[in-house]
């Protein structure tokens, strides 16, 4: 009974000890990512590069990148490509943790996310891909048909909660909008509100579920991602009506430059991309024209030319 | 003879060993969440954490982490989807072990048991397609994502652990009680309000204890259908962000070790505090009971 109470207490020992490693090991488990993307750049320098790239991170753009990622995989059957979506912060945050090599944003990366993943050795080169026009969104039964920013802003913060009070009926403003891991909701947190969110506000887990919620909803308000309110052919989806913000909407895509809510949509990178590796191969597919008719297919809007010029500055 | 004892002693040792090993896996989880949580004393005013309820880890003007709205979202959905159940399994059980017909039964029961092996991803998208538009019509509400639609899609997915339970306890009660009482005049109604269900009390109470801790722990249902508003619930119609949808949502962001990873850790050790206490009472309940009727 002794001998067997002793043997007991040594795999106590070991589960519990194992559970912490489990705890404590800070990005441990997740080193041969990182590890497998070194090698791929170590040692392929000729034309076809091979490999395989981990891509997690926005929600807005995972369906362009994953296009993205099928057109190029068609013309580089050795390169491997995953992507994933779950929200910018979401992908910064496994970048940060190095579980992952290029990360999708819709928002820039914060001062200190940048710092944390310095401090773990990991670089963040931003490039960016496409451009987005936020569309804010309504019920199509709903009479008011534009907002100024302030408008928007103030309903978004709950400083205005019955429509009337911008023209509509006399109905309470339901409103729907991200998660905090969601670069959406941080974008329009720092561009448009510039302050916090109205508590009473409903955290929808993706672009969709706030779609599908204001179709149903006849006092509802929503931002998406402009992918997720055209169709292929590029007509408006049914069911919604796109406010005008300050007179534009975010369907005259013509009109980007004055658009309020217009952003250039990001992919962070572990490492500088070097000509012959696979991430660098996949950059240049996605900035180049076809990458950048993907772009236009998928409900988005090309690169600016500054945009350009600002990712070529970086790759020198 | 020798050998024997040995073989014995190692066969003792081994169920022994397995009784402690599942001790050791609570204990693991407990001191793993406790040691990730703990270190937010210091870096979060604890006052504020438990009283406060503005909860905003990346807020405009800086982070605040106040974890009430949460708790009493727990309990709003917790204590909607017992009133949903119990009722409705309580009475669901009586007929099943009273008054059904043995084919009726055996027809039934295992139909009601299916229910618990729907994923709860399903019921959720069930609650978000169908439920919520459906409750908003009928309450006339703008929209169904509140804490009603999350107790209704969580009390179903309690009820086959209370039905069943509380069905084998009454089923399992001795012939004679039931004879006893109607020989002496009683009527079938009274026999089971006055003897049959105050006879099976302690299963009956097990079982809704089971069927509470489930609910308290339900994630992604809630986490679809709940609205995950911040905001202090004041009625049912509120849409409310329980602990486990929270932390569901957040730790997908969290940086490992930064204060809003141990923040999620805190929560998550109060979530085990309250389903432990939970179990702890019904143990305690249970075993006075079973003290009290000795069948």
């Amino acid at each position: 009974m002794k001998t067997s109470l002793v043997v007991l207490i040594i795999v106590g020992i070991f589960v519990i000890g194992g559970i912490f490693l489990l705890g404590s090991g800070n990005g441990g488990p997740t080193g041969n990512v990182v590890a497998d993307g070194k090698d791929v750049s170590g040692k392929t320098s000729t034309a076809k590069p091979s490999g395989s790239i981990e891509i997690k991170g926005s929600d807005t753009i995972v369906e362009l990148v994953s296009n993205l990622a099928e057109a190029y995989e068609k013309t580089n059957p050795n390169v491997r490509l995953s992507v994933t979506g779950g929200g910018s912060g979401t992908g910064i945050a496994s970048l940060i943790n190095g579980e992952i090599d290029i990360a999708d944003a819709s928002r820039p990366i914060k001062d200190e996310e940048k710092k944390e993943a310095a401090d773990k050795g990991i670089g963040s080169y931003e490039f960016s891909i496409a451009r987005d026009m936020l569309s804010v969104i309504v019920h199509d039964g709903n009479p008011v048909k534009a907002l100024t920013t302030e408008q928007v802003a103030k309903i978004y913060k709950g400083e205005i909660t019955n429509w009337k009070d911008v023209g509509g009926k006399d109905e309470k403003i339901t409103l729907y909008g991200r998660q905090s891991t969601s670069g959406t909701y941080v974008f329009f947190m720092e561009h448009i509100l510039k302050g916090d969110y109205s508590k009473e506000m409903k955290n929808m887990e993706g672009n969709q579920a706030i779609l599908d919620a204001v179709r149903q909803d006849e006092s509802g308000i929503g931002y998406v991602g402009i992918g997720y309110i055209v169709d292929d052919s590029g007509n408006k989806v049914d069911g919604i009506e796109v406010l005008k913000v300050n007179g534009i909407s975010a369907l005259e895509f013509d009109k980007i430059n004055q658009y309020a809510v217009s952003r250039p949509l990001y992919q962070y990178f572990a490492e500088l991309p070097k000509e012959g590796t696979a991430e660098y191969d996949f950059l240049m597919f996605e900035l180049g024209e076809d990458g950048q008719n993907i772009v236009e297919k998928t409900g988005f809007v090309k690169l600016t030319n500054i945009d350009r010029g600002r990712n070529i500055a970086l790759l020198r | 003879m020798l050998l024997r004892d040995n073989k014995e002693k190692i066969i003792k040792g081994f169920f022994t060993s397995t009784g402690i090993f599942v001790l050791v896996i609570l204990l693991g989880i407990f001191v793993f969440l406790l040691i990730n949580g703990i270190r937010i004393i210091g870096n979060i005013n604890l006052i504020d954490f438990f009283f406060s309820s503005n909860w905003n880890p990346a807020g405009y003007y800086g982070a605040s982490w106040g974890i009430l709205s949460m708790i009493v979202g727990t309990i709003f959905v917790t204590a909607g989807a017992l009133i949903f159940a119990i009722p409705l399994g309580l009475a669901c059980s009586v007929y099943l072990a009273e008054i059904a017909k043995p084919k009726a039964r055996e027809t039934i029961k295992p139909i009601i048991e299916m229910i618990a092996g729907i994923p709860s991803v399903v019921l959720g998208l069930i609650g978000m397609l169908f439920l919520s538009p459906l409750i908003a019509h009928i309450f006339g509400l703008s929209n169904g994502l509140n804490a009603l639609t999350a107790s209704i899609i969580v009390g179903i997915m309690v009820l086959p652990t209370i039905i069943s339970i509380s069905e084998d306890v009454l089923t399992s009660l001795p012939k004679e009680f039931r004879e006893a009482s109607l020989a002496l005049g009683a009527t079938k109604w009274q026999t089971i309000r006055m003897v049959l269900i105050p006879a099976a009390a302690s299963g009956i109470f097990a079982s809704l204890m089971l069927g509470l801790g489930r609910a308290i722990g339900e994630t992604m249902a809630v986490l679809m259908v709940a609205g995950n508003s911040i905001a202090m619930p004041h009625s049912f119609f509120d849409s409310v962000r329980p602990i486990t949808a929270n932390i569901a949502i957040e730790i997908k962001e969290v940086v490992r070790g930064s204060l809003h990873y141990e923040a999620l850790f805190a929560i998550g050790t109060i979530l085990f505090f309250m389903t432990f206490i939970v179990n702890f009472i019904s143990d305690w309940i249970i075993q006075k009971q079973v003290r009290k009727y000795k069948w």
